[in-house]
């Protein structure tokens, strides 16, 4: 898998910054989200993850998220998610990442 | 051709056709090649009086009985394509020089039509030669292919492959699977020299004396000494057979050979690969050879491989034989069950090039002994009702297991899973190609990994074996997520963890070298 098929999009403003994901989230994705991670924190608030356009998440893309989740930690920054199918929200709850972050039904909706 | 034709008499106006004497004409007078004539007329490049040449040759000397006077040669691209014989004129005078360069003219007119008409001639010579080619070629490849097994054997216990692709000229090979007594079973396989509908025939001869000589002897080095001193008197000079006989108890995994000049065989065992070596004449060499023969034992999961020199002979680009010594490194080389004459192909294939016009005819036999894979296959299967509803093969490459995703998931579409379901199966296939890619098989391009798809009408089914089984099967534990926020652990480590929850059941099997992963997902969850 390569890293082209992955990209991030980051868009900040005042109440925090959304980091649009396209294609797969896999092991090559990995520079190409902590890149983006660091451009968000250059904002304050809450950094929300939109999986929208992701097709594909394995478990390598769920180690990169993890990795994620690490360095906000680290910063004490929030993180939250919004866009999942149904089935990536209950990959998320069995892999309790869902524990770690707030999940949203859309860009501004409530979970 | 070369023709003689009298100029007309000439007249104080225009002649009068019908009262002009008719102009006899000779039978083609040929200039051989390298005559003294030829090399004159082209330095002249003009006409010639043939009394001032003062040599004599063959030629000349014919064209003067002939009563030749002026020859002029007909030259296109440096070459003497024609000539034309001109006898005295009628009036009895010389050739003038007008009349030399109107000849001239006309010469130079004629020389490059005549040559058009040459290659023309030439091109429908050459396609009737090659039309002819092309039927005598495929008359050698409907004997072959008429007389080669329709079917593979089916044995318990035993899985039988076998590989034919002629070459454009059709060579001798030929393969053999003849049933015995006394759950017996005879491979054979052999090469006729010679190319074409000789080789064919003489492939067909071999064949029929093999099959013959089966019934009158059971060991293959009295068959092949049988069939020696038959072909002997039968088969043209200059041409010989080679072959390789073995007779497999299929029973014990017995295997007593005998070998007419062929490629030795090859057996990939536990411990390694072996060459089955016998010795022995080529058949229709000389009458009374003796034939050594040797026995040997395959165990459950050996593999012996039968080839023709059309692979070991093959070339790459730079001209290097493909040799034995590749082919047994490739046999030696892991590959799943079934999957040693792709493994061998693509071999081939990349050696000499996905464009190289084959060389040879390419044969491969592949004999397996199965016995105990079978049992403990049967085992592993959940029950008789099972109906498989795909199979295939990938390379070990990151990133096939979406491949195997979307192949899974069409060849499951309207089994009846739920979609939430169907979405769990996809994960844990994607998850499980992938340990068997990476884990397994190492990431080792040339290693498959083979995917089975089954459905009951209870749940779906779906085997992964990669052959990775001679290496430690690690637990799915549950990941410690605290301690990888932490730093404390690295964040992967999420592979089997999610196998395990996706699916209903996981269960896992070794055998002789390969491990598989089934995953069943029952159609419907507890709550539906």
């Amino acid at each position: 898998m390569s890293e082209s098929e992955f990209e991030a999009v980051v868009t900040r403003s005042d109440g925090g910054s959304v980091i649009e994901l396209k294609g797969v989230v896999n092991r090559g994705a990995k520079e190409g989200m902590e890149a983006a991670f660091e451009e968000a924190s250059a904002a304050p608030g809450e950094i929300r993850l939109d999986f929208g356009d992701v097709e594909y998440i394995n478990s390598t893309g769920i180690a990169v998220i993890v990795g994620v989740l690490a360095m906000a930690r680290a910063e004490d920054r929030q993180v939250g998610a919004f866009g999942l199918s149904d089935h990536y929200r209950e990959v998320f709850q069995i892999t309790r990442l869902s524990d770690f972050m707030n999940i949203y039904e859309d860009a501004n909706g409530p979970s | 051709m070369f023709s003689i034709r009298r100029r007309q008499k000439s007249g104080s106006g225009e002649p009068a056709p019908d009262a002009l004497p008719a102009a006899p004409s000779l039978e083609p007078l040929p200039i051989p090649s390298g005559d003294v004539l030829e090399t004159a007329l082209l330095s002249s490049g003009g006409p010639i009086e043939l009394r001032s040449l003062d040599v004599s040759s063959p030629a000349i000397d014919s064209l003067k009985a002939a009563g030749v006077d002026l020859i002029v040669p007909l030259i296109g691209q440096g070459e003497l394509l024609g000539a034309l014989y001109l006898g005295p004129r009628l009036s009895d005078q010389a050739y003038s020089t007008d009349d030399r360069r109107l000849l001239g003219s006309l010469a130079s007119q004629v020389a490059p039509a005549m040559k058009v008409a040459q290659l023309v001639q030439d091109q429908q010579v050459e396609a009737k030669e090659r039309e002819r080619l092309n039927q005598e070629l495929q008359v050698a490849a409907l004997i072959q292919q008429t007389l080669l097994p329709k079917e593979l054997p089916s044995i318990n216990g035993w899985s039988v492959d076998a590989f034919y692709r002629p070459a454009r000229a059709v060579g001798g090979d030929f393969y053999d699977f003849v049933e015995l007594s006394d759950h017996r079973m005879a491979v054979v396989i052999g090469d006729v020299t010679d190319k074409g509908v000789p080789a064919a025939l003489v492939m067909a001869t071999c064949r029929a004396m093999l099959r013959a000589a089966a019934l009158r002897h059971d060991s293959p080095s009295a068959i092949l000494a049988d069939v020696n001193d038959g072909l002997v008197d039968e088969i043209p000079p200059a041409m010989f057979v080679t072959c390789l006989y073995a007779i497999i108890d299929t029973a014990t995994g017995e295997v007593t050979l005998a070998n007419a000049g062929h490629n030795l065989p090859y057996v990939r065992s536990g411990d390694g690969v072996v060459e089955l070596r016998a010795t022995g004449m080529p058949l229709g060499l000389m009458s009374g050879m003796p034939y050594e023969e040797k026995v040997y034992r395959l165990q459950d999961g050996d593999v012996m491989v039968l080839t023709s020199d059309g692979i070991t002979e093959a070339h790459n680009d730079d001209g290097e034989m493909y040799g034995f010594g590749r082919l047994m490194g490739r046999v030696g080389q892991k590959s799943a069950p079934g999957q040693m004459v792709n493994v061998l192909i693509d071999d081939l294939e990349k050696w000499t090039g996905p464009d190289a016009e084959q060389e040879d005819d390419i044969t491969l036999v592949v004999v397996r002994r199965t016995a105990s894979a079978e049992a403990s296959a049967s085992a592993f299967d959940a029950g008789p009702d099972d109906a498989v509803v795909a199979t295939f093969t990938l390379r070990s490459e990151e990133g096939n297991e979406r491949i195997a995703i979307a192949r899974v998931s069409e060849a499951i579409a309207g089994l009846g899973l739920e979609p939430s379901r169907l979405e769990r199966l996809k994960t844990a296939v994607g998850e499980t190609v992938m340990n068997a890619i990476e884990h397994g098989n190492h990431g080792d391009p040339d290693l498959d990994v083979d995917v089975v798809v089954s459905t009951n009408d209870l749940a779906v089914k779906v085997r992964v074996t990669d052959m990775g089984g001679d290496g430690e099967i690690p637990e799915a534990a549950t990941p410690d997520l605290e301690a990888k926020l932490a730093g404390e652990q690295t964040p992967r480590g999420w592979g089997l963890f999610l196998i395990g929850q996706m699916v209903d059941e996981v269960n896992r099997h070794r055998f002789n070298g390969t491990h598989t992963v089934e995953l069943v997902m029952n159609k419907k969850g507890a709550e539906g």
